[in-house]
């Protein structure tokens, strides 16, 4: 899926610890949610001041997500 | 990196002096004492002040090398700002290719640098899916261009991205509907509201009216529906018009 795999390839960019990376899929009533996870310490650097970060990860995952004909929805979770 | 030279009563003070010019601690510091300086007698006679050049360590040991040596210096720092510079540029350039090729996007950067600002030109075929709704996407990919690219500190590069020359076309639009809009204030004396743009294009709008001395604009509401507004500016009252 290519909005799984944009959202992977910039947490990876934007953290530390990459290993600690992981992104779950659940079906929502809406959308897919792809749930971020990421190392205790790198959560400051994928959500950014005012959240400003993982705003702009929304943008461009969903660009990604028109070519996979699907409706995303991205979520941090810890 | 400079070196400094400082005097006073005491090598010591010296020293301490030269540090805090600097910013620097004593250890990442060079220090060459020129002068140890001597106490007066009894405090009849002056002392010889201390006397001492403090420098970063690796700029000092270049230094030792001969005549030209702050020239050698500042040349090894600004290879080395240099090549952090490209570093940065080179995080940032491999982020974009790998986020193109995640929209399925074939296409080319053009990089060039101008006023220390980095320009990435995306050319190619169909790019509004990097583009976005308003600019949005270019938006925020150029965003976390510049993340990536100053992940790693020492230097600050600032990246714009654009494509297929998008920006310019959209400045170039954002001025004209400025000034149409100007005209609209002017004929009707109603202020206008112009629809929710980004912080980036608000800009242009206010820049391009900034000298229209009847009109003052202004931004109103919040992120991400915030207006730029344009009113007109009250008339002077003048005494002969009381």
């Amino acid at each position: 899926m290519h909005s799984k795999e944009m959202l992977r390839f910039i947490a990876e960019s934007l953290v530390d610890q990459t290993d600690k990376v992981q992104i779950n899929e659940v079906q929502g009533e809406r959308a897919l949610v792809l749930e971020l996870q990421v190392a205790d310490e790198d959560m400051g650097k994928v959500i950014g001041r005012n959240g400003r970060v993982i705003q702009a990860i929304r943008t461009v995952s969903k660009a990604a997500a028109i070519r996979d004909g699907k409706k995303i929805h991205v979520e941090v979770v810890d | 990196m400079r070196s400094v030279e400082k005097t006073g009563r005491t090598v010591e003070e010296a020293i301490q002096e030269a540090l805090n010019e600097l910013g620097i601690e004593r250890d990442e510091a060079e220090i060459v004492v020129l002068e140890e300086g001597s106490k007066g007698l009894f405090g009849l006679l002056r002392g010889r002040s201390a006397r001492v050049r403090v420098g970063l360590k690796a700029d000092l040991a270049a230094a030792k090398s001969g005549d030209r040596s702050a020239t050698a210096a500042s040349e090894e720092e600004a290879r080395r700002l240099d090549d952090l510079r490209n570093a940065a540029i080179e995080r940032g350039r491999e982020f974009l290719v790998g986020v193109l090729e995640r929209l399925g996007i074939t296409a080319g950067i053009e990089i060039r640098e101008d006023d220390d600002i980095v320009y990435m030109n995306v050319t190619g075929a169909d790019l509004g899916i990097l583009i976005g709704r308003k600019g949005q996407t270019l938006d925020s990919v150029q965003y976390l261009v510049n993340i990536v690219a100053n992940r790693q500190g020492g230097v600050r590069v600032r990246i714009v991205i654009d494509a297929e020359g998008y920006r310019e076309r959209r400045e170039q639009f954002l001025r004209g509907l400025a000034m149409r809009m100007a005209e609209r204030v002017r004929r009707r004396g109603r202020r206008v509201v112009l629809e929710p743009m980004s912080a980036l294009e608000r800009r242009v709008v206010h820049m391009a009216l900034k000298d229209e001395e009847d009109l003052t604009t202004f931004s109103e509401g919040k992120e991400p529906y915030r207006r730029v507004v344009i009113v007109r500016k009250r008339p002077l009252v003048r005494d002969e018009n009381v």
